[in-house]
């Protein structure tokens, strides 16, 4: 492994690892928050309803968690935790454009192109 | 049992199954599903979804280590990441049209066969089989850190390890689980990399395959923000945990009593599937 691919490795770990405790600080924070307004009794998840527009697509993640609701907060850090592997196939592009290895350019390219696809699937 | 107490069960659940997957190498996933089904009659849409969630804050924790330390093979990972997020968009979409008596009886006979795979005595083929067409051109062929220094490897098997990868993607998209077993799988046998890559490449890999499932979940509505909450917490402290006493910890009788507990519990999802 040369030293470029090392220096690619480094930066991708802290990637990874921003993302994943950024997400996790999302998440705590929003559960404080619906457990402080969720006294009522227990949600049922034995029959399955589906989850409301407005926890489901981007946009509304971001009104609610905007809006400090807990549910909004919580989708907000699984948002940025199904994120982070993703900036992490996006910063590879970069970093095989940098060292012109135009195959793998295209494989990361490929990669990404489904997973951009695969959070807007719902809404096409 | 008010909200509070429901939630602190579960994230308690789940910090045991992470603690308990990062020790014996399994996963966390893997115990979330049936878990939420069998103990908390949770229907298994949500389960799934939070599960795959909690899938992908432990292998993007755990990849945040290994990839600094040089083990996992970065082009190996990213030319297969093609066929293993194809696999779980398949596999996503499949969710949405099977029935849940279909997708448990996949689930525990997967449970079984990782259950296995975890117990019995791993063969590795050492021997280096020299160069291969596919995999030069693709250059794979890379080196890792072992005692001696840097070793270097070749891989062979490309086309075999590509498909086996579509495979462990599809049940990730459909079970909510990592597969780290199918896809360690495709790169030590098939593709014949050394094992503490295989391991590490594939677990750099699973966070990016559940995410392209996790995506078309968030999108059809499958991740409950209660319920996903105390499982992703849950289950990143716990595997957070495991990792650390994993260097000290004695694993073999504990990778026993895990598989068997996995093994209990597939069989009776299968049966309650069945019934």
């Amino acid at each position: 492994m040369d030293r470029a691919d090392q220096r690619m490795d480094e930066i991708m770990g802290r990637l990874l690892r921003t993302g994943v405790v950024l997400a996790a600080v999302f998440v705590l924070a929003g559960g404080g928050v619906y457990l402080a307004r969720h006294r009522t009794p227990v949600t049922n998840y034995g029959v399955f309803q589906g989850e409301p527009e407005e926890l489901r697509t981007v946009s509304g993640i971001f009104h609610e968690a905007l809006a400090l609701h807990g549910g909004g907060l919580i989708q907000l850090g699984l948002l940025i935790l199904i994120a982070t592997p993703i900036a992490r196939v996006a910063f590879s592009v970069v970093a095989f454009l940098y060292q012109r290895d135009w195959t793998y350019v295209v494989v990361t390219l490929i990669v990404l192109g489904l997973l951009v696809y695969s959070l807007l699937g719902g809404h096409g | 049992m008010n909200t509070i107490e429901f939630t602190s069960l579960i994230g308690l659940g789940a910090l045991v199954a992470g603690f308990l997957g990062a020790l014996t190498g399994l996963g966390g996933g893997v115990v979330i599903v049936p878990l939420l089904t069998l103990v908390f009659g949770v229907d298994i849409h949500y389960a799934i979804g939070a599960a795959l969630v909690s899938v992908i804050a432990t292998s993007s924790g755990a990849a945040a280590a290994y990839v600094r330390e040089g083990y996992s093979n970065v082009r190996v990972g990213m030319f297969l990441e093609i066929a293993t997020t194809v696999g779980a968009l398949v596999g996503a979409m499949l969710v949405l049209h099977l029935r849940v008596s279909i997708i448990s009886i996949i689930f525990g006979v997967v449970l079984l066969g990782s259950a296995y795979s975890s117990i019995k005595e791993h063969s590795h083929s050492i021997a280096d089989l020299g160069p291969d067409r596919i995999a030069t051109w693709l250059k794979m062929d890379s080196t890792y850190p072992t005692e001696n220094g840097l070793e270097s490897y070749h891989v062979r098997g490309v086309p075999q390890g590509f498909g086996l990868m579509f495979v462990a993607g599809v049940l990730s998209g459909l079970l909510g689980i990592g597969s780290g077993a199918v896809k360690v799988l495709a790169m030590d046998k098939a593709m014949k990399l050394p094992f503490k890559v295989s391991t590490t490449t594939s677990n750099f890999m699973i966070g990016v395959t559940a995410a392209a499932g996790a995506g078309v979940y968030l999108a059809r509505g499958y991740i409950d923000p209660g319920l996903a909450m105390p499982v992703m917490l849950g289950v990143l402290a716990g595997s957070l945990i495991g990792a650390r006493i994993l260097a000290r910890a004695k694993v073999k009788v504990l990778r026993m009593v895990f598989s068997g507990v996995i093994a209990v519990l597939a069989v009776e999802m299968i049966y309650n599937a069945v019934k």
